[in-house]
């Protein structure tokens, strides 16, 4: 099923998956779409990961600590696709994993496992032929990042090698939370929307009702993960579903008019 | 020496950051800017003669360029095969090769109106070059150092503060280069309007490979004159140790079209072969992308990096600058390893027997030398790079060696 938001702003929700456990994983992530995410987004660990801040750096290792692997993370999705056969699912990993794995193997089991997107945090569209030739043979979407400092001529490549949305990062920086929504974001979309017809999540600090609140004033979803990843840090792990669905309850999330 | 310390053009091979299959840029996307900024400005520093005019007059006033090349008679005599050279880049300001490379990216920095500089280190060498170079330009310079490198190379972490940088430990991962990177590109990703990252080696994404290569290139120009000076003929081998592989590569390049000459990189043997003891990316490595380039890494089935160890933190990283990949695969260059202890003799040996005491990732180069010298013959000529000086490595050195007498 091609990926869709039912809410306006539409929600998608990023998990480090195997922090603290793939079971619990596995609950947050049933939790996280009955309260209301869209899309999630299915972190694969990774032993640098240099884009993100302290929270998922932390999640990373906790989940490498007890050998969390991508064929887990695509088992994952697997057992998601069957049992929320509404939510979209996009692998969200760093690109050596996936090159360990083989970028045609990789893209065959996403396909299989009912798999929507990819998003590579560390793949430009310049460097990306090989890999959207092969996600176009398993008919999935590669979603890419559009950044501020990002000029029009880069954000039109964008907007052309994404399908399904397009990423925009809310302002330069780490992943992490953050007081409120800069001007960056705003101007960000703006610019994008002049080359694409695709929806446009907005992400990196989104934390709270307002800001999501915010990010539908001018984009089409906000994109939720240090938030999550930090209350998941901070439940017992039987605890951490709940308490997941309660602070997707609190962003008030509205349906999208039909 | 007319043109030993200039840089020269890049060659079309480089113009797309890459070397055989390995290099290109994966990196997030907020760096692309600066990236596609700063190769913009490096082509236009090279149109400049300006630029390579104040470039080549720091190299030699500052700097300390040309570097000898030294015919280390008594260690060539002991080994009793093929007569030794010591290309003297240990003689440079801030003791290492390091000062090359610093010197040009920070007149590029300056260039682009980027007053705030960070770097990463690991040994210290890059971040005393960065600290004294920003104090040189009057710019802020932060370093990234892991813990465990800041405790065994203390000297060089107070230096950096005298210098007037300020020094931010990490305590990621292994707290050693590849932590200090990761670190250095957060802080990028977050300042990359008003910052330029000088990453110390042949590592990262485009053009960073490319461009440091290329303000390295100035040691093998000289070494390749020099020897023809002294010797009337090229060398049989130039030997130098391999980290990221930025002196490596420097004193290699000029040598490459000169296929009678061999390239030898030493990489780091740690204290065993098993994954997680050693540095020695062809050995134990496989391609892969790590820190925005596609080379040889160490890593498990599962594509997760590994951690390394090495006696010296220059060349305790997982991955290889991505030139060397592409040497290595076309057999161009051949790569070995020297362990910790053969690398600790070899820095008795030298000091002992020159005078010279060589930096422990030098030392490395040195203890492959010491290893094939004897089986050639007198006839032959070896050069070895002697990247940096070892007064640094006091702190380990004391721990780690029971000299006679002490």
């Amino acid at each position: 099923m091609p990926i869709q938001f039912r809410h306006k702003p539409g929600l998608v929700v990023y998990l480090t998956i195997g922090d603290p456990d793939l079971a619990t994983s596995k609950q947050i992530a049933l939790a996280a779409i009955d309260a209301g995410a869209d899309v999630l987004e299915l972190g694969v660990p990774f032993s640098d990961p240099l884009a993100d801040g302290p929270v998922i750096q932390r999640a990373s290792e906790r989940a490498l600590a007890h050998g969390t692997r991508l064929t887990d993370v695509l088992t994952l999705a697997r057992e998601l696709h069957a049992e929320r056969p509404q939510a979209g699912l996009v692998i969200f990993s760093y690109l050596n994993p996936v090159l360990r794995l083989g970028l045609e193997n990789f893209c065959a089991q996403a396909q299989q496992a009912g798999v929507d997107g990819v998003l590579l945090t560390d793949m430009i569209v310049e460097e990306a032929d090989e890999y959207r030739a092969a996600m176009r043979r398993h008919k999935l979407q590669p979603i890419f990042l559009a950044a501020p400092t990002s000029p029009d001529t880069r954000l039109e490549k964008i907007a052309a090698s994404s399908e399904g949305f397009v990423y925009a990062i809310s302002r330069t920086g780490i992943t992490g939370t953050q007081q409120q929504m800069t001007n960056d974001a705003g101007q960000l979309t703006e610019r994008l929307r002049r080359y694409t017809q695709l929806p446009i999540a907005v992400g990196f600090g989104v934390s709270s009702a307002e800001h999501v609140a915010a990010v539908g004033q001018f984009a089409d979803a906000a994109v939720i993960g240090s938030a999550i990843v930090a209350i998941i840090e901070k439940s017992a792990p039987a605890q951490a579903p709940t308490a997941v669905a309660e602070f997707l309850a609190s962003l008030r999330l509205q349906p999208a008019a039909v | 020496m007319s043109n030993a310390t200039a840089t020269e053009p890049h060659t079309a091979q480089a113009a797309a950051g890459r070397f055989g299959a390995y290099g290109g840029r994966y990196v997030p996307e907020t760096l692309m800017a600066a990236l596609e900024e700063l190769e913009r400005a490096y082509a236009e520093a090279q149109a400049d003669p300006a630029f390579t005019s104040e470039l080549d007059y720091l190299l030699r006033n500052y700097a300390g360029r040309p570097t000898p090349l030294f015919h280390a008679a008594r260690l060539t005599e002991h080994l009793g095969g093929a007569k030794i050279y010591l290309k003297r880049e240990d003689l440079l300001h801030t003791g290492a090769h390091k000062i090359n490379n610093c010197i040009g990216q920070g007149l590029l920095a300056r260039r682009m109106g980027k007053r705030r500089i960070i770097a990463e280190t690991g040994a210290g060498q890059h971040g005393v070059a960065t600290a004294t170079v920003c104090a040189l330009f009057g710019m802020e310079c932060v370093v990234y150092m892991g813990e465990e490198d800041m405790r065994r190379q203390e000297l060089n972490v107070y230096r950096m503060r005298l210098l007037g940088a300020e020094v931010r430990g990490v305590r990621s991962g292994s707290a050693t280069l590849k932590d200090a990177i990761n670190e250095a590109m957060r802080d990028w990703v977050t300042n990359v309007r008003t910052t330029h990252y000088m990453l110390g080696s042949v590592l990262g994404a485009h053009p960073y490979p490319t461009m440091v290569r290329d303000f390295h290139r100035v040691i093998g120009n000289e070494a390749r004159q020099q020897i023809l000076e002294m010797e009337g003929r090229l060398p049989t081998a130039i030997i130098a140790c391999v980290g990221g592989g930025s002196n490596a590569i420097g004193a290699f390049f000029a040598f490459i079209p000169d296929a009678g000459v061999r390239l030898i990189g030493v990489e780091a043997g740690g204290r065993g072969t098993s994954l997680g003891e050693h540095a020695a990316r062809f050995q134990g490595g496989s391609p892969g992308v790590l820190q925005g380039t596609y080379s040889y890494v160490l890593q498990d089935d599962a594509g997760q990096v590994s951690l390394t160890h090495s006696v010296s933190a220059g060349l305790d990283y997982a991955s290889i600058g991505p030139e060397h990949a592409a040497l290595h695969d076309s057999g161009r260059a051949e790569y070995v390893s020297a362990n910790d202890a053969e690398a600790l003799n070899a820095t008795v040996t030298l000091a002992r027997m020159e005078g010279i005491l060589p930096a422990l990732e030098s030392a490395h180069a040195v203890a492959e030398a010491m290893r094939i010298a004897p089986t050639l013959q007198r006839s032959d000529l070896l050069i070895i790079n002697l990247s940096g000086r070892g007064d640094k490595d006091m702190g380990i050195l004391s721990r780690e060696l029971k000299l006679q007498g002490a």
